[in-house]
């Protein structure tokens, strides 16, 4: 069997947001039919959970791709503290132009994470509930 | 080609320390890791084949078979044991997530030979994972 054997390290993380979907593209009616309750005028959250997936050398000397640590300050400082408690179409810039649907927020979320110094940053998972869940691996899946 | 997963969970105790570093450095890169007694997690493995069914027995390999070299290969030598001291093949190693995952990657793909190991995905706890596949390989 041929290919270099791969590791990838996986960390799950947690924010809790609001949101509501809502297109100035279209009209009242059409915002309605197209996005149901989710277009409901004050908005409402969800509990997401953010799959984040790294590769790169596992260090020899701490059997490491990178330290946790480091890696969880990042998605904190970049993701979570931006993001958790938030209305997210007022309160991250993104949003103000996007629909804050979890397609658009799973995108968002690995622009944020993808300059990440220490490993290569190979995709993200987003469930906005237990039942629906998003990926983005940059465009090349 | 189907891929078909089997789970199985084993518990285990370990304790990060690299030798060659300081203790305040084990300390500072390691944190709670390197507490001098170990500590111990629920793993839970998934083992991912990928072929093509057997067209007389419907089936890529069978359970019964993958389910006999997890268990020789992986519980036997895993489950309640400290994986610093009792699992030879990570002496020299940290037993990180990273390191046990190829550890058993290695351990798995030559006793799998009805279609062939595809990924290996060790939980040491829901929050934290390894995948272990072999490049180029279409992953899920």
């Amino acid at each position: 069997m041929s290919g270099r054997l791969k590791i990838e390290l996986g960390r799950r993380y947690r924010f809790s947001a609001s949101h509501r979907l809502h297109s100035e593209t279209l009209n009242e009616e059409e915002n309605r039919r197209v996005y149901g309750k989710c277009n409901n005028p004050h908005g409402h959250g969800h509990n997401y959970v953010v799959e984040v997936r790294v590769s790169g050398n596992v260090d020899p000397a701490t059997g490491m791709i990178a330290n946790l640590a480091d890696l969880d300050a990042f998605v904190e400082r970049e993701v979570i503290e931006a993001f958790d408690h938030k209305l997210l179409n007022e309160e991250v810039a993104a949003f103000r132009k996007n629909v804050p649907t979890t397609e658009n927020l799973c995108k968002e979320i690995y622009q944020r994470l993808k300059h990440f110094p220490k490993a290569n940053l190979e995709r993200v998972r987003v469930e906005e509930t237990s039942n629906n869940a998003f990926e983005y691996a940059g465009e090349e899946l | 080609m189907v891929y078909l997963t089997r789970k199985l969970e084993f518990s285990a105790s370990h304790r990060y320390h690299n030798p060659a570093f300081s203790a305040e450095e084990n300390q500072r890169i390691f944190g709670k890791c390197n507490n001098p007694h170990g500590h111990g997690h629920n793993y839970t493995l998934e083992v991912t084949v990928v072929g093509e069914p057997d067209p007389s027995t419907g089936m890529v390999l069978d359970l019964k078979e993958l389910k006999e070299i997890l268990e020789q290969e992986i519980t036997q030598r895993m489950d309640h044991r400290f994986l610093n001291y009792e699992v030879e093949e990570l002496n020299g190693q940290i037993p990180t997530c990273e390191n046990i995952a190829r550890v058993i990657w290695n351990l798995l793909e030559p006793k799998i030979n009805k279609g062939r190991l595809h990924k290996v995905r060790l939980y040491e706890t829901p929050d934290l994972f390894a995948d272990c596949y072999r490049n180029g390989a279409p992953h899920a």
